[in-house]
C-alpha cells in the first residue's frame, strides 16, 4: 500500500480504472479532479488543448485554479513554474511534442536547473495520435526528458497506473513528465498493483526471453508473451513505467535470467526505454538486446492499429524478432 | 503606508546607487568576465527596488510576505549580487570570487546556490512568464506581496516575453510590475540595427499594459513611478526605463563591446576615481 493519508477515501480511489479500459488520458481528467478536491494546492495549466488532454474536467470544477495561457507552451511551462514558486503544485498539459519540444528549454532552464516542483503531464504520445500524422506523434519525447538533469520521467501503461502516478507524483517534490496516450489500452496491471516511482513491475522473467516494456507497449508484450509461450519459448514481460530513474536492479535481474533481453516502446529505439536499457546493460551485464520501437523515422496518418503494425510495434511484430533471434542463436551454438 | 520621500531619501538612494555601482565594477575586474554594461545600466531600479520599494527580510530570505524580483536578464547577476550583498543576504566578500569555481556566484544567478535568488535565469526571454505564474499564485493566497521583474530591451525580441505580455495582460496582473532596461544595445550592436524593437511603447499598450516611460537614471523618478505602478488596479505595469549602457564609467558609456567585457585593472582604477570612492562612503563635498 501506498501511504496515502486520508484513509477513508484511499480504498475506492486506489482501485479506480482497475480493469477497464480507458485511454491514459482519461484515466489522467478524472485522477486530476479528485486530486484538485482533495488538495487545494494542485493547480492546473493547459494550451488550449484542454479538451483534449482532460484537463478541462479540473477547469469545470475549479475555475480559479485552472489557467489557459492559449497557444503558447514556452509561456506554459514559465507561468507553471512560477506558481510552484508560491508553494502551488501545478499540473501542466498539452499535447506531447509540443510540450517537450516547444517548450524544452524552458523545462531545462526554469523547471529543471531550478528544482521547481511543477507536473508536466504531455498527452497524444506516440504513433497511437493516429490520424493527425507525424506533425502531432511524439516520438521523441522521452529522449527529450530523460536527459534533462534531475527530471522524472513516467510512462503508465493502463488507467488503474495511471491514477495512481497522479497521485504519487503530487507527493513528489520535483520536476516530473508523465507521457500519456489518445487511445483507449486494455488493463493490465493486477488488482493489488501499488505504483512506486523508480519500480519497475515484473510480470515475469523469462528463461529465453524477458520483454521490458513502457506505456501501451506492456499491453502488447504480454501478448507477444503468451504467443511465444505457446511456440515453446519461455518468456516473461516487465512493465518499466518509470524510465528515469531507471530501475536497473530490475532490468539485470532480467539480464542475468534470460537469454535475450528486449525493449518496447512506442517511441524512437533511440534515447527513450531502449536507449536506457542498453546504457544499463552494456555498462554491467552485456547481454543479448533487441530493441522494439520507431527505427529513426516519423510517424504518419493512419489508424492507431493500423500504425502499430506499420512500425513494428504489434505483439506478432515482437514475436518475429524473438524468434529469429534464437533462429541465429541456436544456428550458432551449433557451429 | 510610505512617508513621503525626501530630497535627503533620494540622495541617500543615489548613494547606495553608487556604491553598488563600485562593486559591480570591483568585481567584474576580479572574475575577470562577466556582463558589464547591462549591470551598470540597471544599477539605479536595482537600487531603488532593493533599498526602497520591496519589502523583503535578508536574514529571512523566504519571508512569504515578501515581494518578489525575477532578474529576467540573467546575466546582469552583477547588479543582483551587490544588492543582495549590501541588503545583508550574504557576505560582501563573497563578491571577489563571481564565477570561480566553487563560488555560489555562478555567471548566471541559481537559485539553488544563493538566498535571495527567486529562481535561476540566463536564458533570456523566460523571467516574465516566471513572474506572472509568482502573480497569480500570490492572488490566489490573497497576498498583497507584489512581483518585479526586470528586462533587458534586447531581450524582448525573444518571442516568449510577448506570450508572457499577452498572458500578463489576459490576467490583469496589477500584482506585477515589469520593468525593461532600454540601453538600446546588445552583443551584436544596436538593437535597432540588429534587430528594431521599438516602437517598444506602444508594443506594450497594445498588450493591454499600463505604460510608464522614465529616465532610468533619474532616482527621483524611479522611486516616483514604482510608487504610482502600486496604485494602477486591472493590469500589470511596465517602466520602460530610458538608460545608458555601462551607466557610471564615462569611457564604457554608451558601448556595445563593453557588454560582455570587464575592466582591467587600470580601468577599475580609473572608474573608481570617476565613481568617486573605493566603495566607501564619499564624505560631503
Amino acid at each position: 500500500m501506498g501511504s496515502r493519508e486520508k484513509g477513508t477515501e484511499t480504498k475506492s480511489q486506489n482501485t479506480d480504472f482497475c480493469g477497464k479500459a480507458v485511454a491514459t488520458r482519461d484515466a489522467y481528467g478524472a485522477a486530476l479532479l479528485e486530486l484538485g478536491k482533495r488538495n487545494e494546492k494542485v493547480v492546473v495549466l493547459d494550451a488550449d488543448l484542454s479538451g483534449s488532454t482532460k484537463t478541462a474536467k479540473f477547469a469545470k470544477t475549479f475555475p480559479d485554479r485552472f489557467f489557459n495561457m492559449g497557444i503558447a507552451e514556452q509561456d506554459l511551462i514559465g507561468t507553471a513554474g512560477g506558481l510552484s514558486l508560491t508553494g502551488k503544485i501545478p499540473f501542466a498539459s498539452t499535447f506531447a511534442v509540443f510540450q517537450t519540444g516547444r517548450a524544452w528549454e524552458q523545462i531545462r532552464q526554469t523547471l529543471c536547473y531550478s528544482g521547481l516542483n511543477v507536473k508536466l503531464v504531455a498527452t497524444h504520445a506516440g504513433v497511437t495520435v493516429g490520424e493527425d500524422g507525424a506533425s502531432h506523434q511524439a516520438l521523441e519525447d522521452i529522449a527529450l526528458m530523460r536527459v534533462i538533469p534531475h527530471m522524472t520521467v513516467i510512462v503508465p501503461c493502463d488507467g488503474f497506473e495511471t491514477k495512481q502516478v497522479i497521485d504519487a507524483i503530487a507527493d513528489y517534490d520535483h520536476p516530473v513528465y508523465v507521457r500519456l496516450g489518445r487511445s483507449k489500452v486494455p488493463p493490465v496491471m493486477p488488482e493489488d498493483y501499488r505504483f512506486e516511482i523508480g519500480k519497475a513491475f515484473t510480470f515475469g522473467i523469462g528463461r529465453d526471453v524477458t520483454i521490458i516494456a513502457t506505456g501501451l507497449m506492456v499491453a502488447i508484450a504480454l501478448q507477444a508473451a503468451e504467443l511465444l509461450q505457446k511456440n515453446g519459448l519461455d518468456a516473461g514481460v516487465i512493465n518499466m513505467s518509470t524510465i528515469k530513474p531507471l530501475d536497473t536492479h530490475a532490468v539485470l535481474k532480467a539480464a542475468k535470467g534470460s537469454k535475450l533481453i528486449v525493449t518496447a516502446e512506442e517511441h524512437s529505439i533511440i534515447g527513450g526505454l531502449g536507449g536506457a536499457v542498453s546504457e544499463v546493460l552494456s555498462e554491467s551485464c552485456p547481454t543479448h538486446l533487441r530493441r522494439i520501437g520507431t527505427r529513426d523515422t516519423f510517424g504518419c496518418s493512419g489508424s492507431p492499429d493500423e500504425l502499430i503494425k506499420l512500425f513494428g510495434l504489434s505483439s506478432e511484430d515482437i514475436v518475429k524478432t524473438v524468434e529469429s533471434f534464437f533462429k541465429e542463436y541456436h544456428s550458432d551454438d551449433s557451429v | 503606508m510610505k512617508t513621503v520621500m525626501q530630497p535627503s531619501d533620494i540622495l541617500s538612494l543615489t548613494e547606495q546607487a553608487r556604491i553598488i555601482r563600485i562593486e559591480i565594477l570591483k568585481m567584474l575586474t576580479a572574475s575577470g568576465s562577466g556582463h558589464t554594461g547591462g549591470s551598470l545600466s540597471a544599477a539605479d531600479i536595482v537600487t531603488a527596488l532593493y533599498f526602497y520599494k520591496m519589502r523583503h527580510r535578508p536574514q529571512e530570505p523566504s519571508w512569504p510576505g515578501r515581494d518578489r524580483f525575477i532578474l529576467s536578464k540573467g546575466h546582469a547577476a552583477p547588479v543582483l549580487y551587490a544588492a543582495l550583498a549590501l541588503s545583508g543576504y550574504f557576505d560582501k566578500s563573497l563578491l571577489a570570487n563571481l564565477r570561480k569555481l566553487g563560488c555560489p556566484l555562478q555567471g548566471h544567478p541559481s537559485s539553488k546556490l544563493i538566498e535571495g535568488v527567486e529562481v535561476s535565469t540566463g536564458s533570456l526571454g523566460q523571467g516574465l512568464s516566471i513572474s506572472n505564474g509568482i502573480a497569480l499564485g500570490l492572488r490566489l493566497d490573497k497576498s498583497p506581496s507584489r512581483v518585479y521583474c526586470l528586462m533587458g530591451d534586447g531581450e524582448t525580441q525573444e518571442g516568449q516575453v510577448w506570450e508572457a505580455a499577452m498572458s500578463a495582460g489576459h490576467y490583469k496582473l496589477d500584482n506585477l510590475c515589469a520593468i525593461v532596461d532600454v540601453n538600446e544595445l546588445q552583443i551584436d550592436g544596436k538593437c535597432a540595427d540588429v534587430m528594431k524593437i521599438e516602437p517598444i511603447a506602444s508594443k506594450w499598450k497594445s498588450f493591454n499594459w499600463h505604460v510608464f516611460e522614465i529616465d532610468g537614471h533619474n532616482m527621483e523618478e524611479i522611486v516616483k513611478t514604482f510608487d504610482e505602478a502600486e496604485k494602477i488596479k486591472g493590469k500589470p505595469s511596465v517602466i520602460l526605463a530610458r538608460t545608458i549602457k555601462s551607466k557610471g564609467v564615462s569611457f564604457f558609456e554608451g558601448k556595445a563591446e563593453y557588454h560582455g567585457v570587464t575592466p582591467t585593472n587600470e580601468e577599475l582604477e580609473k572608474a573608481l576615481l570617476e565613481l568617486g570612492g573605493n566603495g566607501k562612503q564619499r564624505k560631503g563635498n
